[in-house]
């Protein structure tokens, strides 16, 4: 059967992450299992945006809201020695999801620049809310004594199963997030992203739906924020710095606005060029600036754009 | 003649000092094909949105089936079976045609709050949307992205959307607009194969359109009603040749 190349692409690239932890062995080079579970993390934080962003249309500009979310809720119930994984990481879903219900149900009403600014406010808010709070360390934030536990299941300590935890979750995400936009309710949020208008003649009130997938959005990055807290064993409001949305949104646009698997790739290109940049110059972000206008420019549709989701004809 | 399918009582709309809809009454009857006529401005557009629910009136009433549909929003309406085409085109641009139709479809198949079957795969969406495609010439382009059809195309897709949501009465705003004469008589003739069996009020300035289409004609001068009767009659109207028709021009 002909695959196109974004499906060689994407079974590449599974391929690929899976051997990482085995590279890393074989190289000598642990430093690999972590940079690249931290790619991970940001790709289902930029691919969470990106069901919005690129499906929706709502420029959410406050993405780093939920991550600090997810993060503060495993590093407070930890600091007040509740380790449970279980519960810290459901917490962090839940708390990121009622909190995007909130920040949804106020700017989904508005569009275009006040859409923008209502989920930079919010953000900004939490973040100063975070900075303010010296029981869970200020501006300084504080270090997670433990990682989350999950007794019987894993143990996040190894950083080869915490590494699989992550890809685990990656792929479940892709898998809903395809799921999820090629159903019905996908649809009604593309739609409403082409056409408003056109969308409510037909007989769709966009905003429930429009809503739900904020929600849902929320409490995947929220999920994200709990795992990148472990990732660093430390926790600090700068997770929900303005650059960071800034950042998680870089990578969507990099890699690819409106797909699923451009937020991935484009968190790996962001972290991996981070990386190397930054291992050779302090002025790293004065390369990867242009960098982004370039691909913006010349690659309108991120990286992910320039492999064909056809396959060949014959091919 | 039954009761009215709609009843428009006393609207008014401005837009600052501007009255665009000035008290303005007006019925249509199930089965008819009321034609609202009337100069650049006067008002047509503005009075489609009100009944469509994209835009609020100031005052008065706009009852529908019986029920006051008046604060009702565009969505709202259209499950009550009032579908428009725009005056500017308005499609999905990016979704192929038959998604296009699909998605009417689907707004009118019970609940999009199913989060996993693929929707393009749901016969019960894909089959009654080919159906409408076919009625108005379009199926042969289904698989097209409804960017690439022709204009004349994108107008028929528009009119298939509305036709897909099984209303009761379609609201067109100048469906033929932009039109090559071809394309329009097409058009034309299509809506008169709708004739009888779907109530329409139809905003037009192709002279040839309305006669061919119309049972009743309103004329619509800034805001007003100034005279609606039988096409024949408001043809010979002298009011309407001198508000609108510019003597002996036209008709
Ligand atoms: N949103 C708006 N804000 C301000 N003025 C408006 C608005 N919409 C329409 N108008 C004005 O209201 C009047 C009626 O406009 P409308 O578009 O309803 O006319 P129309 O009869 O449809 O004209 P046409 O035949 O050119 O389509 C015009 O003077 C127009 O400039
Ligand atoms: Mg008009």
């Amino acid at each position: 059967m002909a695959r196109s190349p974004r499906a060689l692409t994407l079974a590449a690239g599974v391929l690929m992450l899976a051997l990482v932890p085995v590279a890393a062995e074989l190289l000598d080079q642990p430093f690999y299992v972590d940079l690249f579970r931290r790619i991970m993390i940001f790709a289902i934080a930029a691919l969470s945006l990106d069901l919005i962003l690129g499906y929706g249309g709502m420029v959410s500009f406050g993405h780093a809201a939920y991550l600090g979310i997810g993060a503060y809720a495993v590093g407070v119930l930890t600091h007040h020695g509740i380790a449970n994984g279980y519960l810290q990481w459901s917490l962090a879903i839940l708390g990121s999801a009622l909190v995007a219900l909130a920040i949804g149900a106020v700017s989904i009403r508005t569009s275009g620049v006040y859409f923008i600014m209502i989920t930079l406010a919010f953000t900004q808010m939490l973040y100063y809310l975070g900075i303010s709070i010296e029981e869970y360390g200020g501006d300084d934030g504080m270090r997670l004594a433990v990682r989350s536990q999950f007794p019987g299941l894993l143990d996040l300590r190894n950083a080869t199963a915490f590494y699989y935890l992550v890809l685990g979750i990656l792929l479940l995400f892709l898998l809903l997030g395809q799921r999820l936009v090629d159903a019905r309710f996908g649809m009604v949020i593309r739609a409403a992203r082409s056409n408003e208008p056109r969308a409510r003649a037909i007989g769709f009130s966009p905003y429930r739906y429009k809503l739900t997938a904020f929600v849902i959005s929320g409490a995947m990055c929220g999920l994200a924020g709990a795992l990148l807290v472990n990732q660093t064993e430390y926790l600090t409001p700068e997770f929900m710095h303005w650059t960071r949305s800034g950042e998680i949104m870089f990578m969507v646009i990099l890699g690819g606005i409106g797909t699923l698997m451009g937020p991935v790739l484009g968190a790996a290109v962001f972290l991996l060029l981070e990386d190397v940049l930054s291992a050779w110059t302090v002025h790293w972000q004065i390369i990867l600036g242009p960098f982004l206008v370039l691909v913006v420019l010349f690659a309108k549709k991120g990286l992910i754009g320039l492999v064909p989701d056809e396959a060949a004809p014959g091919g | 003649m039954g009761e009215p399918l709609l009843e428009v009582r006393g609207l008014t709309k401005s837009f600052g000092g501007l009255i665009a809809t000035d008290r303005m009454d007006l019925d249509v009857t199930e089965g008819e094909t009321h034609a609202v006529i009337g100069p650049n401005g006067a008002g047509k557009t503005t009075l489609l949105s009100q009944l469509s629910g994209d835009l609020r009136p100031d005052a008065g009433l706009i009852r529908f089936v019986g029920e006051d549909i008046t604060h009702l929003g565009a969505p709202a309406r259209s499950m009550r079976g009032l579908a428009r085409s725009f005056q500017i085109t308005s499609i999905f641009k990016d979704f192929t045609a038959l998604d296009n139709v699909a998605l009417a479809v689907q707004a009118h198949a019970g609940s999009s709050f199913r989060f996993w079957r693929p929707a393009r795969r749901e016969r019960a969406l894909r089959e009654p949307a080919l159906e409408v495609l076919r009625t108005v010439g379009l199926a042969e382009r289904s698989e097209l992205m409804a960017a690439n059809l022709a204009h004349g195309e994108q107008r028929q897709l528009e009119i298939a959307m509305a036709l897909a949501t099984r209303p009761r009465m379609l609201l067109l705003d100048e469906p033929v607009a932009g039109m090559g004469l071809d394309e329009s008589q097409r058009m034309i003739r299509f809506l008169q194969s709708l004739k009888g069996r779907q109530t329409i009020l139809l905003v037009e300035h192709d002279m040839d359109a309305v006669f061919a289409l119309a049972d009743r004609i309103s004329v619509m001068v800034y805001g007003r009603i100034i005279a609606s009767g039988r096409p024949e009659e408001v043809r010979v109207n002298p009011e309407v040749r001198q508000a609108y028709l510019g003597e002996d021009t036209l008709l």
